[in-house]
């Protein structure tokens, strides 16, 4: 059975491993505020509340939750941001006195988004709700809603008390080592961290997935240690964790994570899924490779470690054998030299055409060590090993830098697709190269720094 | 007062709470079935078998139709009859229905739908514009023209010419609620069918047809949309169609509704365009004749392509009075999505044509373009005599232009002058980053052009406890109409508009209605709503003897004063009817588009756009800065609706020419099926500085309250972003950068190579 809180009341339910919660809501409660747009995490309508153990509350994509990830949790949908009297939020009130919703049917998404967002104070609002789409206001209305409502105390409803989560209803390990066990045994079965992948698996590819065990209570794997020579990342940290511990010794990462999906997203998805999917367009592989990640892999009780870009052998080929897991990944420490770049048809919540991260060290005026890593530019994320080595060596000048950006077409050979064409993303490569080397010689390169 | 102030929309409370009932969250029987469609996995080609087994040996799976099983017709077009439910021995776009799965559940529909193996003889698809001119595929015998005067004269004799081309991508209209429909078996063979429409009664029609029965079988109902933006005007005939067959067949409810992949790569969106331009014109900028050629990409079939493609040529014109023109429109057959109406139906494309125009010309003269555009503007209404009327290439007077004035206040409180002048200093410091910045006009005629449309009913009943129930023949999809609408009401009636209570549009009430379409809704409905309320208020005067006013909630009469409750009780207990139905026909139409002559519009709505932008010169990058806004609502029924049509019909606009691309590859698949690759505008893509105006004054034309319609014009105000980036990649060398749409960072890129030669 899976138990968890539904707006404030004790559901214990019998749910299939894949069950999605917009389904359960829907379908199984009658709850039908809660909205599917596009059944794939890309919209927000089906956005509701979910408090961790942690007391966080956090706005997640109800159609790519599966009902295993929920338990021990709580829930809050449309309906319980309302009182239990029928008490209006004030975000909801906000929201229809600034004339927020035209349609309505993007707004019961929002109205998660901006109420999780309200009871943890944030007031980045574009951020906030870069997640969830609206085709009728612009916007504009939303964001002023927003901000009347910030103000405004969280009525007391909104308190998840903790409950007690009996047993487990599928394979849901609590530990790094029983996780290990597990998987060694279970070797063709899926792990299912945040589920922003393996959900489209279900709800788009509409397979079944016969064994699957979830990563959510896996503790162990859900740190960050900040050491002195190095940054431990557990597998099944989010995003958001990532993002904020990358905020001071890595700025430019933190900023690129910003843009990493959606608060939605980055609050379900894992740093080992990221990996371990092996996706040529992932966002966190490239600026992991440019800081020298070292992947750590484990089966059963043995380990082994590998620089990252070693994993990724090719497109939909990786160094990782049945049964073995991504169990943490370890960056050295350095100078905060890393700068990320994004390109992508949105700024928000968009795949990126290219990644590229690039790491590069001068002194006395030449470049002492260079590492730059892109996605989107091979079947997998990859390195510049050519660009890097034009670089090595040579004084850090506009010329060589050119020059040297000229050189992406050895590295690299991209295909074009709907987000680019291969000429584009080889240009831009080079572009990014040269924005990096403007920008740490001063120069204005960041267009998102320019105010109107 | 009802009307002239900022009611809040009648279900914001309903939205927010979730509480707003849409198609799928009506609940159904628990032996509802479900239905999804098999779609053809090629563009073209003949159908040689089709093997069901899988699919209907799967679970939950309760029947397989295929186009040989529907008893009466097979057809879901809302024009020219050439769009079966179900593809007919062959298939014309990669997406086409080609079989129906009912099941017992949504998934298992969909799950089953993907089981049907089919065999076809593929023929190579016609994709392009470029294709489709070469294999002269086509709808209608040959291109439209319309002409006024000797244009080939005026472009050989002007100092200067020029010509050139823009490429103007589609747009997929996104609405958040995707396509649903439900369907309930009645007794006798009648049908309701709840539906996600713009047009119930389309749907009426079409399932009246499929069932084989008469119009007065089948009834619709419409309580709102999850958005429609034109993408639901003929787009649902299909679901609908089929739960109605189905339900017949069963005699059980059934319901479809698209998973977003479906629905994207089955349904039409906004006609891509290729317009070519030839202009003369002299030192100063004014135009002495523009020759255009429209390429409309339509699709596989007619649905509303002709319609759209007559009013790109309609707005080819735009703001600026043109001594001659000619718009050549060819209207191309492809094997693509079916393209059909999206907000501005072809107006934005026609627009874009000539704002480029401009562009190009201001450029060419090394003019400031906004005065380029004013020297070129129709007059305003205040400096015309009847002897000089300007008249548009289609031969209708334009009488009622405020754009002078209009432009004139815009430029002054956006600071264009001193704008610009900083984003030419700015951009003389900055090596990277470039700004650019841009006013474009709108002028867009309101009116269906098929001129029957032009009509709407109401029925409204007035309860002897004083509440009112109202009925009209428009749908509520976000814009607002039910709140003007009952606005109207409360005016006539002079209560609060809380005692009016709005009702679901529903064929069984309003009869043989017109889409919701045009940005006519309030315009239509708001007269035929006035004139059934005012029937029943003229009868109740004339119950209590005349000379009668309703003010504040009461009724003053020679038999004293008396709330509206107690004198719609009195008329009841004297026999009074309390129950009217209002008509509204627009005067004044006469249109023949084959000549392309004739007033096909009431009156045009004007506004205008000030953007501010930042490209990035190394990646292509771009941001919208800033975006004043002035425009012309008339005398404005609900200035908070309608500047909420403004906000966002600027930001579908903006979103249309920059970063929204559909890619289909070389066989005809869409690629951007989904919110993945299909990028609409997100929040912090909206206008970091965003002032929205409503320009004061009054229609000229006697519409509603002296309002004018807003649904559409204010999505090409979107236009001034697609102009501001040609703005800022033209100051990265001498060349014009000849800009196209979507004006995507890779686009925005090579424009910038290009200027730099």
């Amino acid at each position: 059975m899976v138990t968890f809180l539904l707006n404030g009341e004790t559901v214990e339910a019998q749910c299939g491993p894949t069950e999605t919660l917009l389904d359960f809501l829907r379908e199984r409660r009658g709850l039908t505020g809660t909205k599917e747009g596009c059944n794939e995490g890309d919209c927000g309508a089906c956005s509701v509340i979910v408090t961790g153990e942690d007391g966080v509350a956090r706005a997640m994509n109800a159609c790519i939750l599966f009902m295993p990830q929920l338990h021990g949790r709580a829930v809050r949908s449309v309906e319980g941001v309302s009182g239990p009297s029928g008490e209006m939020h004030p975000v909801q009130e906000a929201m229809v006195e600034h004339h927020g919703s035209q349609c309505g049917f993007c707004t019961p998404g929002f109205i998660a988004a901006m109420a999780a967002a309200h009871k943890n104070g944030a007031r980045d609002h574009n951020d906030q709700l870069a997640g969830n789409l609206c085709r009728c206001t612009g916007y504009a209305p939303i964001i002023r809603a927003a901000e009347a409502a910030e103000g405004a105390a969280v009525p007391e409803w909104m308190e998840e008390p903790v409950i007690e989560a009996g047993l487990a209803p599928v394979a849901m390990p609590e530990s790094s080592d029983a996780l290990a066990d597990w998987y060694a045994a279970h070797p063709d079965a899926t792990l299912i961290g945040g589920a922003t992948d393996v959900g489209l698996w279900v709800t788009k590819a509409l397979r079944e997935l016969d064994e699957v065990a979830f990563l959510g209570r896996c503790t162990d794997l859900q740190r960050i240690e900040i050491g002195e020579n190095e940054i431990k990342i557990g597998a099944a940290c989010t995003i958001t964790q990532v993002l904020e511990a990358m905020r001071e010794p890595h700025p430019s990462f933190a900023e690129m994570l910003r843009r990493y999906g959606s608060v939605q997203v980055r609050n379900a998805a894992t740093i080992g899924g990221n990996i371990a999917n092996g996706s040529p367009i992932g966002d966190s592989p490239p600026a992991l490779i440019a800081l020298g990640a070292t992947l750590h892999l484990r089966k059963g009780g043995a380990r082994r470690a590998m620089p990252l870009e070693d994993f990724f052998i090719e497109y939909g080929k990786q160094d990782r054998a049945p049964g073995e897991l991504v169990e943490y990944v370890t960056i050295p420490r350095q100078k905060g030299r890393l700068r990320c770049y994004k390109i992508s048809k949105r700024f928000d919540q968009d795949i990126s055409a290219v990644c590229g991260c690039f790491n590069i060290v001068v002194e006395d005026g030449s470049v002492a060590s260079a590492r730059i890593a892109f996605g989107g530019m091979a079947g997998t994320p990859k390195r510049a090993a050519g660009v890097e080595a034009a670089l090595i060596g040579q004084p850090w000048t506009a010329e060589n830098v050119a020059s040297a950006s000229a050189l992406m077409g050895e590295d690299f050979t991209p295909l074009s697709d709907m987000r680019a064409s291969a000429a584009y993303r080889l240009q831009v490569a080079g572009a990014l190269l040269q924005r990096y080397f403007a920008e740490e010689t001063g120069a204005r390169a960041n267009l998102l720094e320019v105010g109107p | 007062m009802s009307v002239g102030v900022s009611r809040k929309h009648d279900s914001g409370p309903l939205h927010v709470t979730g509480a707003a009932r849409y198609t799928n969250d009506v609940p159904v029987p628990a032996n509802a079935l479900h239905l999804a469609f098999g779609l053809s996995e090629i563009a073209r080609g003949e159908i040689l078998e089709i093997d069901l087994s899988a699919a209907r040996a799967a679970p939950g799976v309760v029947d397989v139709l295929v186009a040989g099983d529907l008893p009466f017709d097979n057809d879901v077009s809302p024009s020219a009859h050439d769009e079966p439910l179900l593809a007919k021995g062959s298939v014309h776009y990669l997406g086409q229905p080609v079989f129906l799965v009912v099941a017992n559940s949504h998934l298992a529909a969909r799950k089953a739908a993907r089981l049907g193996k089919v065999a076809y003889k593929e023929e190579s698809p016609i994709l392009t514009i470029d294709e489709a001119l070469a294999a002269d595929s086509r709808f209608e015998e040959g291109p439209r023209v319309y002409a006024k005067g000797d244009v080939a004269a005026a472009l050989d004799a002007a100092p200067h010419r020029l010509s050139g081309s823009i490429e103007i991508g589609g747009q997929e209209h996104f609405y958040l609620e995707g396509h649903a429909a439900l369907a309930v078996p009645q007794d006798g063979g009648e049908m309701v069918v709840h539906a996600s429409s713009q047009h119930p009664t389309e749907i009426q029609h079409k399932v009246a047809e499929t069932l084989g029965r008469p119009m007065a079988d089948v009834r619709v109902e419409v309580r709102r949309m999850g958005g429609g933006f034109g993408g639901k005007e003929s787009q649902g005939n299909a679901l609908c169609v089929a739960c109605a067959v189905v339900a017949a067949r069963t005699g059980r409810a059934v319901k479809m509704r698209y998973d977003r992949d479906d629905d994207m790569v089955i349904t039409g969106k906004r006609h891509d365009f290729r317009i070519d331009y030839d202009v003369g014109f002299d030192d100063e900028g004014r135009l002495a004749g523009v020759d255009f050629t429209q390429y409309a990409r339509c699709g596989w079939a007619q649905d509303l392509s002709i319609p759209v493609a007559d009013r790109a040529m309609l707005h080819a014109d735009n703001a600026y009075h043109l001594p001659s023109a000619r718009i050549t429109s060819h209207r191309l057959k492809t094997n693509t999505q079916s393209n059909t109406a999206f907000r501005g139906f072809g107006g934005p494309q026609g627009m874009v044509g000539i704002e480029r125009v401009m562009d190009h010309v201001a450029h060419h003269l090394g003019l400031d373009p906004l005065i380029v555009r004013q020297r070129n503007f129709y007059p305003s209404a205040v400096s015309i005599s009847d002897r000089t009327k300007p008249t548009t290439p289609y031969g209708m007077a334009v009488t009622d232009s405020i754009l002078e004035e209009l432009v004139g206040a815009l430029a002054e409180r956006s600071d264009y002058a001193a704008r610009r002048e900083a984003v030419a200093a700015w951009n003389a410091e900055n090596d990277i980053l470039k700004r650019g910045i841009a006013l474009t006009p709108v002028k867009f005629g309101i009116s269906f052009t098929l001129t029957h449309l032009n009509q709407a009913g109401a029925l409204v009943h007035v309860y002897q406890d004083g509440s009112i129930h109202l009925n009209h023949g428009g749908t509520e999809m976000g814009q607002g109409l039910f709140t003007k609408v009952a606005q109207v009401a409360a005016h006539v009636f002079s209560v609060p508009v809380e005692q009016v209570r709005i009702t679901a549009t529903d064929t069984g009430k309003v009869p043989n209605t017109s889409a919701t379409a045009a940005s006519s809704g309030s315009d239509l409905n708001g007269m035929a709503v006035k004139v059934a309320c005012e029937v029943i208020r003229d009868r109740i005067a004339a119950h209590l003897g005349g000379n009668v006013l309703f003010e504040g909630g009461k009724v003053f009469s020679a038999k004293g004063e008396m709330s509206f409750a107690e004198a719609a009780r009195s008329a009841y207990l004297a026999r009074v009817s309390l129950s009217s139905t209002g008509f509204y026909a627009t005067p004044e139409l006469s249109w023949d588009r084959i000549k392309g002559e004739g007033r096909p519009f009431f009156y045009f709505a004007y506004g205008a756009a000030v953007t501010e932008v930042v490209i990035d010169t190394l990646t292509g990058e771009n941001r919208i800065l800033r975006t004043d806004i002035l425009h012309d609502c008339g005398a404005s029924l609900n200035p908070a609706l309608d500047i909420g049509q403004i906000e966002g019909g600027f930001v579908q606009g903006a979103g249309w020419l920059t970063m929204e691309e559909l890619v289909w590859d070389d066989k005809g698949a869409l690629k951007t099926h989904a919110p993945a690759t299909y990028k609409i505008p997100a929040a912090s893509d909206r206008p970091a500085v965003f002032n929205v105006d409503l320009w004061e004054g009054e229609n000229a034309a006697e519409t509603i309250y002296r309002s004018k319609a807003v649904g559409e014009p204010p999505l090409m105000l979107g236009i001034s972003a697609l102009i501001a980036l040609s703005d800022a990649v033209a100051a990265c060398g001498d060349a014009y950068p000849d800009l196209d749409a979507p004006a995507t960072a890779e686009r925005v890129l090579a424009a910038v190579t290009k200027v730099r030669g």
